[in-house]
């Protein structure tokens, strides 16, 4: 019961799958989406850990947290905005987020 | 290694189920609570493959920044949530069939890779063994060294989002008292207090 790179990327395959399938799924809530996008980006840094170990190359794990980087302000900033968003309208749903139609 | 094969199936398995409850629970808070859960799991997935610098760093930035934020976002903003999940069975037909279709196309492109074995792997940055120093001594050295402009960039990207995060959401609301200092400093004997000569029995 060797646990190869292979068990690793399937596992971050799935949990990639899993954050589209949010997506699609929640099209009315921005919160899940968000959320969604979080475990996209922890199956990329999954792939990312993975690969590094395996091929013994610590460049992987820089990028890891490079991207872990970025994903909290990309949440910082999106919560931000939906607070905004929120204040003014009264609401979050993506459908009522048409301002920019005319 | 039969212990770290049950400990790989126990993380994935809790990061998967977590993971799908993410996207599938009815009340968002739970959601995050999931979220949580599935970051803790991966977390310790990356303890097992040696990877403690990231595993500590999800941790921390994850359970205890971004989920506690995602939390008080939920519970902070007033909505009506079950409005919010009406047409979930609506659109799970076309989630499923992408989802299946993304899931067997990264199944096709992981069976199909191959490497050559004449190839000769170029290490950006060979790992040194384990004996020798740690994971996050060696990341450091990293860090410092050949990425020190990427590592400065990514602070400059934390101090740019949190500045925004401030300026988006900061706004004076009317009819709220604030202690204004100079007002205070200002102030001297002629507008604060009056001399009056009053005569008795009279009053004011």
């Amino acid at each position: 019961m060797e646990i190869g790179l292979g068990h690793y990327l399937t596992l971050a395959a799935i949990l990639f799958t899993l954050g589209v399938v949010g997506i699609f799924l929640n099209r009315k809530n921005v919160i899940i989406i968000l959320m969604s996008i979080e475990l996209m980006l922890l199956a990329v840094n999954i792939n990312l850990v993975a690969f590094s170990v395996f091929l013994h190359d610590l460049v992987g794990q820089v990028f890891a947290m490079f991207v872990l980087t970025v994903a909290a302000g990309e949440a910082a900033i999106g919560l931000a905005i939906l607070v905004v968003y929120f204040r003014n309208r009264g609401s979050i749903a993506v459908e009522d987020i048409n301002l920019m139609k005319g | 290694m039969l212990i770290q094969a049950l400990c790989f199936y126990l993380f994935a398995i809790v990061t998967v189920a977590s993971a799908f409850m993410v996207i599938a629970s009815r009340n968002p808070v739970h959601s995050v609570l999931f979220l949580i859960v599935a970051f803790f799991s991966s977390a310790g997935l990356f303890v097992l493959i040696g990877a403690e610098f990231i595993a500590m760093i999800l941790v921390i930035v994850y359970v205890g920044a971004v989920a506690v934020l995602f939390l008080f976002v939920v519970m902070m903003l007033d909505i009506n949530f079950v409005q919010l999940r009406q047409g979930f069975l609506q659109y799970a037909p076309i989630g499923a069939i992408v989802g299946i279709i993304l899931l067997v196309e990264l199944f096709l492109v992981g069976a199909s890779w191959y490497a050559d074995p004449n190839l000769t792997v170029s290490l950006g940055a060979p790992a040194p063994s384990a004996a020798l120093t740690t994971n996050t001594d060696a990341l450091g050295q990293l860090f410092y060294t050949t990425y020190v402009y990427l590592f400065q960039g990514a602070g400059m990207i934390l101090l740019v989002a949190m500045i925004g995060a401030i300026v988006l959401t900061h706004r004076t609301r009317p009819g709220v008292r604030k202690q204004k200092i100079a007002d205070q400093v200002h102030r001297d004997r002629r507008e604060s207090i009056e001399i009056r000569s009053v005569e008795p029995g009279q009053g004011i």
